[in-house]
């Protein structure tokens, strides 16, 4: 049982997570895709007059969200229980990181960054509100993300999945090397 | 004739709404643990992956990737049905010209390396003790919400 605390190694969690595909098929004929979650939550809170998010959510999206809320229960039990030490991150992206001017390497993510304080300074604010309208806006605009699209997507051969996990790793790329050298001199 | 009758129990305790969520809150469950063991939902393991200076992101992503898509193949293959007795299938995205696709994932592209998380992760973060992440999944129902309003000018 001592492997359950430690960090899980790729090719156990890897094909884990690829379970959860013919797992919600199975269960109910459900598609494995957390994004669509974002469109049920509008059409909970604030539908207005926007056609895109009337609909009947309960019938559509119950089980989604009812996997969602999984998903942050699961989180809590992990780490609360399960154990969760630093991340065994590489060499080369400690440095590179380090370069970037961050100190604390440690946790889940960098505190210099995700935490209140931090969301007042603009690297932070940037990280966490923008990079989270991003993420809302173009998963949502994609009609997926990399559970529906990297996974569920390309699992069923679908084109569209290949051209929207290009997209995401092209707009990875350029946040990466080019936006956050700059955004993290302040 | 007993798993029949087995398999014909357990479509009807699912039919009962209450249980059925249930079932996929404890799969979801699962999800978030397995999120937080294999340290997808790290900021550190979304910026090695994105500097190509691990194997941990790829081999998880790949190895789901191929678990998923045999299991797919086997299901349809069969014809295997679900346990409300559905004839199982996965509906095809609609192509279009295409556009929602690459400036959509591009745009979540940016979003993801930025905050570090995709949206399990960001959900998953929020359960896993770090309250900032809260604001995000805001911003990200708010981006959903903004797309649902600029949908109509949008390309697709």
């Amino acid at each position: 049982m001592e492997w359950l605390f430690q960090p899980w190694p790729w090719f156990i969690a890897g094909p884990i997570i690829g379970l959860f595909v013919p797992a919600l098929l199975l269960a109910g004929n459900k598609p494995f895709g957390v994004a669509s979650n974002l469109r049920h939550l509008c059409s909970v809170l604030a539908p207005g007059r926007i056609e895109f998010f009337r609909y009947d959510w309960r019938t559509l999206g119950g089980w989604n969200l009812s996997f969602l809320s999984g998903i942050v229960l699961g989180a809590f039990v992990a780490v609360t229980w399960m154990g969760s030490g630093d991340v065994a991150l590489s060499e080369h992206t400690r440095e590179a990181l380090t370069a970037l001017g961050l100190h604390d390497l440690t946790g889940l993510v960098p505190r210099e960054v995700f935490s209140w304080p931090a969301l007042l300074t603009v690297k932070g604010f940037v990280s966490i509100v923008i990079g989270g309208v991003l993420v809302g806006f173009g998963a949502t605009y994609a009609g997926g993300c990399t559970s529906g699209h990297a996974i569920t997507g390309l699992a069923d051969l679908q084109v569209p999945s290949l051209l929207a996990v290009a997209g995401f790793f092209a707009g990875g790329l350029v946040a990466t090397h080019w936006i956050l050298p700059l955004l993290f001199r302040w | 004739m007993k798993p029949a009758k087995h398999v014909a129990l357990e479509a009807s305790a699912l039919h009962s709404p209450r249980a059925s969520s249930l079932v996929y809150v404890a799969i979801g469950m699962v999800f978030g643990i397995v999120l937080v063991k294999s340290e997808v939902l790290s900021w550190f393991r979304i910026q090695e992956m994105f500097r190509f200076q691990a194997f941990h992101m790829y081999g998880i992503i790949g190895s789901a990737l191929v678990v998923a898509a045999g299991s797919v193949a086997i299901l349809k293959r069969y014809r295997i049905a679900a346990l409300d007795g559905e004839l199982i299938s996965l509906p095809p995205k609609d192509m279009g010209r295409g556009y929602r696709y690459w400036i959509g994932g591009t745009v979540f592209g940016l979003g993801w390396a930025l905050t570090g998380a995709c949206p399990g992760p960001l959900f998953a973060l929020f359960g896993a003790g770090v309250p900032v992440m809260s604001v995000a999944v805001v911003s990200a129902i708010a981006g959903a919400w903004l797309y649902g309003y600029l949908r109509p000018i949008l390309p697709h």
